[in-house]
């Protein structure tokens, strides 16, 4: 249809031809994960429900390719920390991560994931940095759901910029392995 | 796999050891939760099952422990109003409305009349908001994704009033002592009036949706219902006891905020089963309209929005700046050196899940001496492994998402 | 005709003399206080007395009184309700310092299970007769109780915060 609004993402840059259209594998997986990205909604309080805003009609985080969230974490590729963890929740957390496969990224959404937030007490988790790597942090008490959903988009590019030989080099092994995960 | 989920130690375990089916199949346990995606929440519960069917559940709660009671004796009173919007964040404006409501009759404040008007307005803009999350979302786990994006788009709606009023959406931090920290705005009120005419229609074709829907009541008729008898033995309050048939509610029972002004009724089921508590949510967002839109009539001339309590209430900000007066007075505020009496306080609202009760007691310094919450969450939340007992599987969820139960108050 | 808080009073004197005491109207709520080894015939005595009929437990929770005499360090608090005639009451019961106990009422209200779990989680406060006493909240391996007032409010283990920052070192630079 030519007055259909959906709108295609951009091929990366590369050398086309009739026919042929060659450009770097990074990128083509890169733009093929980032477009693609399985929530795991690992919510706990507050920011859960703004994220269930981000996911409803108003908002409609599909439109990033997050339509299908996937509550098992083997079939997920970013998990979303929503909420409070506290040190009861944290190995739990934790294992979830770790049942998660490469690749995986973390956000960890809203100030309670973040730092902990105004909960600077003996029960609650300080940031959820503690035991699982992040990559996107996304402040707010709760985010709105922009919010959520810019966290999303920042997410993206890392993806699309991440060298697809990142998960086994020397530096990211280092990173579990101060966290202590195998 | 039993051996893995559980110490040989727990009693579970023991059970199924020496219990066998007469056809040879045993017992078997299931570990729902903590990040079950059915349970729209942190809740563990250890269930032994045979076969689809529930025989025993041991909940585990906690996970989402923040020590609200312990911060709070640690914060002057006007820091504690972001805690209370984090306890049940389903309906934040009440909770909030309830710690300035406690405070008040600390003080012995009287509010003007035309500010309770508006915090009863905001009360059930909040009641609806949580009824719209726990019936939408009761929906979803009965298999209707439909009417849940349909309804959360009015949430939305409501969420850009709480905007207009106190310029956030979720955790909203409204009100202050002796009212509203300012006047609604003219568009907060057209937002209002556009609500009242949009959502009823709305609302009238979600229950249509679901009321008279074969599959829904194939899933929720008969499904966890309690008797009376055993709902106020097990502490509940709120819709979840009024579906079982008793008629109370702390809005009629003791008043707050001149409730007793307008003309509703409390909506009751008969059996207190899922359906039952789906349709006296249902019937309590209408009573909420009506409230509001009394209130509205009602509602007093003039542009009062706080009570004349400078002692308490924060001056505008213009004075701060260019009067000596107001500029002490936003300080000691601001400071929380203000003058408090020594006195024990219970205050009781109609919170969205029933009683949301404070218990507070002050010693005459800056913070409570102690603060407790009375979360209706928590306490009827104990009633669920004995309402699910002899439920299939998936009846459980559907009854933990009818019950409301929200995490964060639960587990404070 | 209304529950009348004299009422109340000349009942409970008759019948448990002088282990119930202070009655006194706080604001809204009657309230008087109960030694800790008579509560459960007192609660039980006001659910089931036809004219009293205190038939819901709205709330139990507990305090700390570290300053207080050591038999009077702890506080269990029961607010009864009387739906029918609309009428609160607070029942304050005192108990020592160093061992905290008191009967359980959870066979009396079977909403009172959890709420004592969460009293013992927080104080410590042992339930004589309770089915299941053992931590709600936190995490079982605690073990000390939070919510006494000589527990800090953060967790001491914590290195993320530099003191300096928040006034709280005497040089503060």
């Amino acid at each position: 249809m030519s007055d259909s609004n959906i709108k295609i993402v951009e091929a990366p840059e590369g050398l086309s031809g009739e026919g042929f259209f060659a450009t770097k594998l990074n990128d083509v997986v890169g733009l093929a994960r980032a477009n693609s990205m399985w929530p795991l909604p690992f919510a706990t309080s507050c920011c859960g429900i703004e994220f269930m805003a981000t996911m409803a009609s108003h908002y409609d985080l599909a439109r990033f390719g997050s339509e299908r969230v996937s509550f098992s974490p083997r079939q997920a590729d970013m998990l979303m920390v929503m909420g409070t963890i506290s040190k009861k929740m944290a190995p739990i957390l934790r294992q979830v991560y770790e049942q998660m496969a490469e690749p995986r990224w973390v956000i960890a959404v809203g100030a309670c994931a973040s730092s902990g937030g105004i909960f600077d007490t003996y029960s609650v988790l300080q940031g959820i940095d503690k035991v699982i790597p992040v990559d996107v942090y996304v402040p707010g008490c709760p985010p709105r759901p922009e919010q959520i959903v810019d966290g999303v988009m920042r997410l993206q590019e890392l993806v699309k910029s991440e060298s697809v030989r990142r998960r086994s080099s020397p530096e990211y092994q280092e990173l579990l392995a101060s966290y202590n995960i195998k | 796999m039993s051996e893995l989920l559980l110490p040989p130690e727990h009693r579970y375990a023991k059970i199924i050891k020496e219990k066998l089916n007469e056809d040879g199949s045993e017992l078997s346990i299931l570990n729902l939760g903590p990040t079950h995606p059915a349970t729209h929440g942190i809740f563990q519960n250890i269930l032994l099952m045979d076969g689809e069917r529930i025989l025993d559940a041991e909940p585990t709660i906690g996970y989402i422990h923040r020590a609200f009671e312990k911060i709070a004796e640690n914060r002057p009173f006007y820091q504690i109003t972001p805690l209370t919007d984090r306890m049940n964040y389903c309906s934040s404006p009440i909770n909030n409305m309830a710690w300035w409501m406690t405070l008040e009759k600390l003080l012995n404040i009287e509010v003007p009349k035309r500010a309770q008007y508006l915090r009863v307005i905001v009360m059930e803009l909040a009641r609806i908001t949580d009824h719209i999350i726990c019936n939408s979302i009761l929906g979803v786990d009965t298999g209707a994704y439909t009417g849940f994006l349909y309804v959360f788009q009015f949430r939305e709606k409501i969420y850009e009033i709480y905007e207009e009023i106190c310029g956030a959406r979720l955790t909203t931090n409204m009100g202050r002592l002796g009212g509203f920290e300012r006047d609604w705005s003219a568009e907060a009120f057209r937002k209002l009036d556009v609500f009242l005419e949009e959502f009823p229609p709305a609302w009238k074709e979600f229950e249509n949706l679901f009321e008279r829907n074969r599959i829904f009541i194939d899933r929720t008729v008969n499904v966890g219902a309690i008797s009376a008898e055993s709902a106020m033995a097990y502490g509940f309050t709120g819709p979840n006891l009024r579906a079982a048939g008793v008629d109370y509610d702390v809005r009629v029972a003791e008043p707050y905020s001149s409730y007793e002004d307008f003309e509703f009724i409390i909506p009751v089921g008969k059996s207190g089963d899922t359906y039952d508590r789906f349709c006296v949510r249902n019937a309590e967002v209408w009573e909420s309209l009506s409230i509001i839109r009394q209130a509205l009539a009602k509602m007093p001339e003039g542009n009062d929005y706080h009570a004349e309590v400078p002692d308490y209430y924060l001056p505008p900000k213009e004075d701060v700046y260019n009067n000596m007066e107001a500029l002490i007075y936003h300080f000691k505020i601001v400071m929380g050196e203000v003058p408090v009496p020594v006195a024990e306080i219970y205050h009781a609202v109609e919170g969205g899940n029933g009683e949301l009760g404070f218990y507070l007691i002050t010693d005459g310094s800056r913070t409570p001496y102690r603060l407790h919450f009375r979360r209706p969450c928590f306490i009827y939340y104990q009633a669920y492994p004995e309402m699910i007992k002899g439920a299939l599987l998936s009846d459980a969820i559907v009854i933990l998402s009818s019950l409301n139960v929200i995490a964060g108050e639960l587990d404070a | 005709m209304a529950l009348e808080n004299t009422q109340i009073q000349d009942k409970l004197t008759e019948t448990f003399g002088e282990s119930v005491m202070h009655f006194r109207q706080e604001r809204d709520i009657f309230t008087f206080e109960v030694s800790s080894d008579t509560i459960t015939p007192v609660i039980l005595f006001l659910k089931n007395e036809e004219t009293l009929n205190f038939h819901f437990l709205t709330d139990l929770c507990g305090i700390h009184y570290p300053d207080s005499d050591v038999n009077e360090q702890f506080a269990v608090v029961y607010h009864l309700h009387n739906w029918v005639e609309n009428k609160r009451i607070r029942i304050k019961s005192f108990i020592h310092g160093e061992n905290p106990e008191i009967k359980s009422v959870s066979n009396i209200f079977l909403t009172a299970n959890w709420m004592e779990r969460e009293t013992y989680d927080f104080f410590g406060i042992n339930f004589i007769g309770h089915p299941q006493l053992k931590r709600i909240l936190n995490m079982d391996e605690m073990i000390s109780f939070p919510m006494r007032k000589e527990f800090p409010m953060e967790d001491s283990g914590r290195t993320d915060k530099d003191d300096r920052f928040f006034g709280r070192t005497p040089s503060n630079c």
